[in-house]
């Protein structure tokens, strides 16, 4: 969609341009200048934060502020690192939340997506917009009642209160792919359903391999999501051998706060924040393209 | 999967599109069909978790109108809140998009920056921004101070945490610039240029054709932003924690608060049950107002 917009403009124009009128390039100015403060206000942050996590308190609280710390202290981020069990909370957030929530929630989806947009049957459009209505259901509606189920299952303090769920599929990836999946052509399920397939074998021999890019953005979505929650976690893990990163951030933050005589506190806050910041930037480094028009799907009118 | 016993075609796809959509389905009873009328039960209860659930009729919603002396100034926080920060996102949005979609050197370049900040961790959001907005030595007030500006305190002022908060959420709105960037990018070509040959400059195009063809997706990522304002937890808990002195307490946080540090779960859950009925009237009321301000066009 994107695509053939951004090479039309490329096209370039007949050479017979006037020399820009004054008003033309003043525009340009602004705009540029505009551009240019818009992407400062983005960037800036993050490398005040990097830049921060290789101070000293010294460096911290001087006016006016330091850009460019010298002497840069490396060391603040295995110290900040090693000063909790990070490498735990990084394994429990990998391992038994953000993968395992990925999986599901992706093979889930997909499954019922085909359904919603494969399949022809009675009430299954109905069914499809009370799928979507549920997108409206606060998650404090069922934070109170869920918390007592899994209570009552004994599932507080470990993650199945928030793997388990994403087996049911998530409306809002349920949503993406059901977009992708009614624009492949309906022949080549016809042809595959002529030949004897189920449509199981069509949804995981035909569907899924040529999903490709549309399973990308969603398993993408969804293991960033599962990375930065902050609130399940919050909610359902409260031993802190099973902290996520999120929480151990935050429990750093609380060591500093109730203690303020522990030296170099922000530069290690801002330390390991920008550890736990770095698989994101790589991620989302090689994925951009994939998952800046993935969400341009979501906007994509039926 | 063939089911053979079913000789209709259309009673087969019935039965085959119920499997496959049964995973959602069974998922819609449990975690959400379920919980929504629990709740309702518990929000007429006095319910610790320790102790059974104890029947008291409304009390709990009688509570909260008559005796509660944090709940209205919860409720203010959370119009006040929502009602800037929904519209102000949306409309950041549009003009950054809007910015990105004129002929630019570089675009995929500023996209990807403006975009990046909506992925981050709200933890690490929280803390750069608590970070940079300090009154002793943030960035933000060395710099005003670097000019002979007076120290603004920015989240330690209960008049200036509310925005302050929203100020942070507009910059993290990198999702829905991405989707107003796609439909910008579909708006036809040929309007443009019939308005150029009538005459029309960048202003009335702005006005008369980009704005209303996008007004289906200014309404998705308004009631977007609407519900993702009444439901707001991690940002304001994270920056301002509630204070100072309950200016940032919205509902979600005060609903938290009640479940999980008085464990007050019946008091939460009537909260949690008005919180429901609040979005839903709010999102009927912009669709039923959105026939007077939303253009569909006559092609779909």
């Amino acid at each position: 969609m994107s695509v053939q917009s951004s090479t039309f403009h490329a096209s370039k124009q007949p050479a017979q341009r006037k020399p820009l009128a004054l008003a033309e390039r003043i525009a340009g100015i602004v705009k540029y200048t505009v551009l240019i403060l818009l992407a400062v206000s983005f960037v800036m942050p993050f490398y005040w934060m990097f830049s921060s996590a290789l101070k000293n308190d010294a460096q911290v609280y001087v006016a006016p502020p330091i850009w460019f710390p010298s002497p840069a202290f490396w060391n603040n981020f295995a110290d900040a690192w090693t000063s909790q069990p990070f490498t735990q909370y990084m394994l429990n957030t990998l391992f038994l939340y953000a993968i395992p929530y990925t999986l599901a929630t992706t093979l889930s989806s997909a499954i019922v997506a085909y359904g919603f947009s494969r399949i022809q049957w009675k009430w299954r459009d109905t069914l499809f917009y009370v799928c979507l209505a549920t997108m409206m259901v606060p998650f404090q509606v069922q934070m109170v009642p869920l918390f007592m189920i899994f209570k009552k299952l004994h599932w507080i303090n470990s993650f199945l209160p928030l793997v388990v769920p994403a087996l049911f599929g998530s409306p809002y990836y349920i949503f993406m792919l059901r977009q992708f999946f009614r624009t492949i052509p309906s022949e080549l399920s016809d042809a595959a359903r002529i030949d004897g397939a189920s449509e199981f074998d069509i949804l995981w021999r035909i569907m899924l391999p040529l999903s490709r890019p549309a399973l990308t953005v969603v398993s993408l979505l969804a293991f960033i999501g599962a990375w930065n929650d902050y609130l399940g976690p919050l909610i359902y893990v409260h031993d802190q051998s099973k902290f996520v990163l999120a929480l151990g951030v935050e429990s750093l933050r609380r060591t500093f706060t109730f203690n303020s005589t522990i030296a170099n506190a922000y530069p290690h806050l801002m330390a390991v924040s920008t550890l736990v910041v770095l698989p994101i930037i790589i991620i989302f480094f090689f994925g951009q393209r994939v998952f800046i028009e993935g969400i341009s799907m979501t906007g994509l009118k039926e | 999967m063939n089911l053979p016993f079913l000789k209709n075609r259309s009673q087969r796809d019935l039965w085959l599109g119920l499997l496959f959509v049964s995973p959602w389905l069974i998922g819609f009873l449990l975690w959400t069909v379920y919980p929504l009328i629990s709740s309702f039960y518990y929000s007429f209860t006095r319910y610790d978790l320790l102790r059974p659930a104890v029947w008291i009729g409304p009390g709990n919603y009688v509570e909260l109108f008559t005796e509660d002396a944090t709940f209205p100034k919860v409720i203010g926080n959370t119009l006040y809140y929502v009602l800037l920060s929904a519209p102000l996102g949306v409309i950041s949005a549009f003009l950054m998009a809007a910015l990105l979609n004129t002929k630019i050197m570089a675009r995929p370049f500023f996209r990807a920056i403006f975009f990046f900040p909506a992925i981050v961790p709200t933890i690490v959001v929280a803390m750069v921004w608590q970070f940079l907005l300090n009154t002793q030595f943030g960035l933000i007030n060395s710099l005003l101070q670097g000019v002979g500006l007076p120290v603004i305190p920015f989240l330690s002022s209960p008049a200036l945490a509310k925005p302050s908060l929203i100020m942070i959420y507009m910059w993290a709105q990198g999702n829905a610039m991405v989707i107003f960037l796609a439909t910008l990018q579909d708006v036809p070509r040929s309007l443009y240029e019939a308005a150029e040959l009538d005459g029309a400059n960048a202003l009335h195009k702005f006005w008369h054709i980009t704005i209303p063809m996008c007004t289906p997706v200014i309404l998705f990522n308004l009631i977007m932003g609407f519900i993702e304002g009444f439901q707001s937890f991690t940002l304001p808990w994270l920056v301002t924690g509630g204070g100072p002195s309950n200016s940032t307490e919205l509902y979600g946080l005060y609903l938290y608060r009640n479940a999980f540090e008085f464990l007050r779960m019946g008091k939460a859950s009537a909260l949690a049950w008005m919180l429901f009925i609040v979005i839903v009237v709010f999102t009927f009321i912009l669709f039923r107002t959105s026939a007077r301000w939303v253009y569909y066009s006559s092609e779909k």
